[in-house]
């Protein structure tokens, strides 16, 4: 029983650090229907702004957090003026196209030698690893950071988004584009604010999946941010509490087939989970059915 | 409506002239020695790589279906083909096609299989659960071994004989224009599109868009099925590696580079799309070979940005169109 519960601590903490990339994936679904392929990179950005940061500079963890979510989120607005603002009326499959485009170009880009370079490195760890023992459980400091940072980063975005004036234009976008545009909302300023989020945040998660995982390289990106997207679709994308609940089952349903079944069928059980639901619950676990107009 | 709900062949005489005129030159090239192995291989890629592509884009482009699981059909067609011809003793030319019509076959049965539950999905939710499945078939294929040794494994499936060559890659790719082209100038054609501009409406007007989606995907797939069993005797080597979810994303760049609905496009981006990635390995000197990737989708980004609609867009060229929809 307390392996069972160390193991969905252990989930928990992978369930985290995917709930911050979610959140990316589904405040851009949300507000533009659009799948931001290149969020992964943009996470494997912000791991390597935190690298630079912690192991050249030598700046403390949460200095690095804030260059990181600092550096991607003008990277996400960049990203999102440059190539998917001039796409707004084309076919939603062009902006999807691009954002592959976008993914690839960070992936190879960023692999050339002058720039990060291809091979893998270690992640530097600014403290030592302390473990602290609950009843027979463990729990490490870096987890506590990680869940400290995550609900911390959450709870200001829930706040954000239910709270400020932004928040609410966010919504009133997502809810119908040409009526707050009809209420005096710059839309253009929207997006790019939700672009800019969603990345720093990504860079966020980047700095806390390189201290909990401690290896990085310019593809880390592809696995970590297909599952968190796939996190969003099983909460209900769009939603901001369902990436939220899917990341977490997501990083639980992973850790537990690696322990209890088999380390090679992780990412499947994840997938499969995710198809299952879909036939269930075809817009995901907090979506609501749209209705089809006739 | 003239057309008809018939299937007809009438690619044209002149038409099946210059194909066959095109083939003889190039298989000329290639016997003769011109053309070496290397650019031979390219080719044959190619014409796999078209097939491959045809066949999403009867998923997508013509039923609108949003499928991210191309390249696990494509990995189903090429594992059976190469278990297939691997268990045939016996040598002769007819190996090669009984080995790649069993693989379009298995993948077509499980195209039917999967396709029933989930194509009732909509739009991105059916692309999530198409890339679902995806990923776990290239796990099934990583644990491959464990159930038919042959198959290797993560490590990969060795010792498949060469048995591709140009003619055959031909034959199979015109196959797959002939067989694309009629379905889509069919009564079974204009039901598909209408599933794709709107899926409610066509229902509205009698047409059963489950049955019609489920054909449409089957028959996609079975066409990756055949590409894939190429591949293997192409290459001679199978590696789940090469039907991961990056290969389905590529398969869709081909079709919406191509134009969505349209066969010359995917043609042409297809073979465009081989001779691009392998040129550019030919043509850029070594010291700036890592490039290759890095200007590749920029190309991308500006091809979608300038021409968001495809290089075709939805048109085809005059001889893949029936008589009666030729512009003078």
């Amino acid at each position: 029983m307390t392996y069972f519960l160390q193991q969905l601590i252990n989930g928990l903490q992978l369930g985290f650090v995917y709930a911050l990339i979610a959140l990316g994936y589904t405040m851009v679904y949300g507000i533009v229907r659009l799948i931001n392929f290149a969020h992964g990179d943009v996470f494997m950005v912000g791991a390597y702004l935190g690298f630079f940061a912690l192991a050249s500079w030598r700046l403390p963890l949460p200095v690095a957090i804030i260059i990181a979510m600092v550096g991607c989120a003008a990277l996400g607005v960049f990203i999102e003026r440059v190539a998917y603002k001039p796409l707004r009326r084309a076919p939603r499959i062009s902006s999807l196209i691009t954002a592959i485009g976008v993914s690839l170009f960070l992936e190879y880009f960023t692999s050339l030698k002058f720039v990060f370079g291809p091979y893998f490195r270690a992640y530097p760890r600014p403290f030592a690893i302390r473990t602290y023992n609950l009843s027979g459980i463990t729990v490490s400091n870096i987890q506590i950071i990680v869940f400290g940072v995550a609900i911390l980063l959450m709870v200001a975005l829930t706040l954000f988004v239910n709270r400020t004036k932004t928040g609410m234009a966010m919504r009133a976008v997502s809810f119908d584009r040409d009526a707050a545009a009809l209420m005096g909302i710059n839309v253009d300023n929207i997006i790019s604010v939700t672009f800019g989020i969603g990345a720093a945040l990504a860079g966020a998660g980047g700095v806390l999946y390189g201290i909990a995982y401690p290896q990085i390289n310019p593809f880390m990106g592809i696995m970590p941010g297909l599952k968190a997207f796939v996190a969003a679709v099983l909460g209900g994308i769009g939603i901001i509490p369902g990436a939220m609940l899917g990341a977490v089952i997501m990083g639980i349903v992973e850790k537990l087939t690696e322990v209890y079944i088999s380390s090679t069928l992780r990412d499947a059980a994840a997938f499969a989970i995710l198809i299952v639901v879909l036939l269930v619950r075809p817009t995901g676990i907090l979506g609501k059915r749209e209705q089809e107009k006739v | 409506m003239a057309a008809g709900n018939k299937l007809r062949i009438d690619i044209g005489i002149v038409m099946l002239l210059i194909v066959l005129g095109l083939f003889a030159v190039l298989e000329f090239l290639i016997v003769s020695g011109v053309i070496n192995p290397y650019v031979h291989t390219i080719l044959c890629y190619a014409g796999i790589v078209v097939i491959s592509a045809l066949g999403l884009n009867l998923i997508y482009g013509y039923t609108g279906q949003f499928s991210l699981g191309h390249a696990a059909f494509y990995g189903i067609g090429g594992y059976t083909a190469a278990l297939v011809t691997r268990s045939i003793a016996a040598k002769g030319l007819w190996v090669l096609p009984v080995g790649v019509l069993a693989g379009a076959l298995t993948a077509g049965v499980i195209a039917l299989l999967i396709g029933l539950p989930i194509l009732r999905l909509k739009s991105d939710y059916l692309g999530i659960a198409t890339l679902g499945f995806g990923m776990i078939v290239n796990v099934l294929f990583k644990n491959s071994d464990k159930l038919i040794k042959a198959m290797g494994g993560a490590a990969g499936m060795r010792g498949i004989e060469r048995l591709t060559t140009f003619p055959w890659v031909f034959i199979f790719c015109l196959g797959a224009v002939i067989v694309l082209r009629n379905l889509v100038f069919s009564g079974v054609g204009r039901a598909l599109i209408s599933i794709r501009e709107d899926e409610l409406a066509a229902e509205a007007v009698g047409v059963n868009a489950t049955s019609y989606k489920t054909l449409g995907f089957v028959i996609g797939c079975m066409f990756a099925g055949v590409a894939g069993g190429l591949y293997a005797h192409l290459y001679t080597y199978l590696n789940p590696d090469n039907f991961d979810f990056l290969k389905s994303i590529d398969v869709l760049l081909i079709v919406v580079i191509g134009g969505l609905g349209s066969i010359s496009g995917t043609i042409i981006a297809g073979a465009g799309w081989a001779f691009l990635l392998e040129g550019l390995r030919v043509i850029l000197p070594s010291a700036v070979q890592e490039w290759r990737m890095v200007v590749y989708p920029l190309v991308l980004i500006v091809v979608m940005l300038f021409r968001s609609g495809g290089i075709m867009g939805g048109s085809e060229f005059n001889f893949l169109k029936p008589q009666e929809y030729r512009r003078r």
